[in-house]
């Protein structure tokens, strides 16, 4: 995820200090992952560098005293990230399949490695369940982003394995 | 822990067909044990001799340490109806009665008086989020409304176990999630023990362990609670 342009989005209504930008980004984003104030404060750094967000001070000390806000080539910026669309996952160097095959050429046992696949992938996915069901809307729909991909993880699983003598014909 | 539902190398066969080759599996009371694998690989059979309704060409089934093979049809049927209870892909409710009617008949079976069944329907049509189509046939409802009653009609005995072969399979994903949700959170009430035939991992994802039947035969997670 792009810490940067969540920042700069969360800037668009309004100015904020920097650990009002870390509570607010923990709560729509962090998922169960906080972000660390280092990550904050470079961020916002590199942001103030490349002129897309820019300071405003208030009276007094320290660093909580500094107020970030959104210029016009950050606003610009954003909507470039936005408009692009980003580039599908192609999937292609799969780790899964690798250990097939070499289980398969190494005269090891190729349904033992989906089945233990399918067992830890499953364990996964009831955790995301639980977690959906107690929560509200913002964890169903980043939950089941995640099921979703995990279920097609699990189907491929699945078809593997029954096509495992055809495939093990044509590695050896 | 003992089992409360075990199938011991379990054989059928449909003629030729061998649908089951020695299968084995036990249920616990209060799991929810996912049945998983591929299409033709046995799911529903296994499902059937482990609910009495198919009888193994060998092996046993037991359940609550009695074998159900070995009971007379009379004791298999009364058995059906007092512990287990069934929802199945497409509700198989009966089309002449009201949806509550249906909830209350298998109580109205166990010789529930009237009022009480239908009192106890309406409130299992009503935590199943449902108490809107009472009145109406299935016919008249929609499939997921219908699935919710075909829950309601399983879980109103309070059941020991549920079986349940694809009970979202003639749904879309969204209402099929919310069936799941209710049955699973209604069943965990109760205790009763859920077998759940499915092919669809996000449903199995709702269960507490999985079992992969494949050409009639049973691999098992193991227990880990
Ligand atoms: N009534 C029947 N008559 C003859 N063969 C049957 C009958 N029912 C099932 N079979 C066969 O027995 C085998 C197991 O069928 P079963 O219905 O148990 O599979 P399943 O795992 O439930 O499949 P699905 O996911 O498609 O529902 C299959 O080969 C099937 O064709
Ligand atoms: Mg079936």
């Amino acid at each position: 995820m792009s810490v940067g342009y969540a920042i700069l989005g969360l800037l668009e209504n309004g100015p904020r200090h920097g650990y009002d930008l870390k509570r607010s980004y923990d709560e729509r984003f962090g998922h169960g992952r906080a972000l660390h104030y280092g990550q904050v404060y470079s961020t916002l750094a590199r942001l103030l560098k490349n002129g897309l967000v820019e300071v405003e001070s208030e009276p007094g000390e320290g660093p909580d005293r500094k107020r970030y806000a959104i210029t016009t080539a950050g606003v610009t910026d954003m909507e470039g990230w936005l408009g692009t669309p980003e580039k599908p996952e192609p999937y292609l160097q799969s780790t899964l399949y690798t250990k097939v095959v070499l289980a398969l050429l190494t005269g090891r046992d190729a349904a033992d490695v989906l089945d233990g696949q399918r067992t830890e992938h499953l364990r996964l996915m009831r955790e995301l369940t639980r977690r959906k069901t107690d929560g509200d809307l913002a964890d169903q729909l980043i939950c089941d982003h995640a099921l979703f991909h995990l279920e097609a993880d699990l189907r491929w699983l699945e078809l593997t394995a029954a096509r495992l003598d055809q495939l093990a014909a044509r590695v050896r | 822990m003992q089992p409360l539902l075990t199938a011991e190398d379990v054989t059928y066969s449909f003629g030729p067909t061998h649908a089951l080759d020695s299968a084995s599996l036990r249920v616990y009371a209060g799991e929810v044990l996912a049945l998983m694998g591929p299409s033709g690989s046995g799911k529903s059979t296994l499902l059937h001799c482990l609910a009495g309704i198919l009888t193994p060409d060998s092996g046993q089934v037991t359940f609550d340490g009695r074998d159900i093979t070995a009971m007379s049809d009379t004791a298999r049927s009364a058995l059906r109806r007092t512990d287990f209870g069934f929802v199945f892909q497409f509700g198989q409710l009966v089309p002449e009665l009201s949806c509550l009617e249906n909830v209350a008949l298998p109580l109205r079976l166990a010789g529930v008086g009237r009022r009480e069944a239908q009192r106890r329907s309406a409130e299992w049509l009503e935590r199943l989020e449902v108490a809107d189509v009472a009145g109406k046939r299935p016919g008249q409802a929609s499939g997921g409304q219908g699935q919710r009653v075909a829950v309601a009609r399983a879980l109103v005995t309070r059941p020991r176990v549920i079986f349940a072969d694809e009970p979202t399979g003639a749904l879309d994903s969204l209402n099929g999630e919310r069936v799941m949700q209710l049955f699973i959170a209604a069943a965990r009430d109760t205790g009763a023990a859920v077998v759940l035939v499915t092919h669809e991992a996000r449903v199995a994802a709702y269960s507490d362990r999985e079992a992969v039947v494949r050409d009639g035969r049973v691999r098992e997670q193991e227990y880990a609670r």
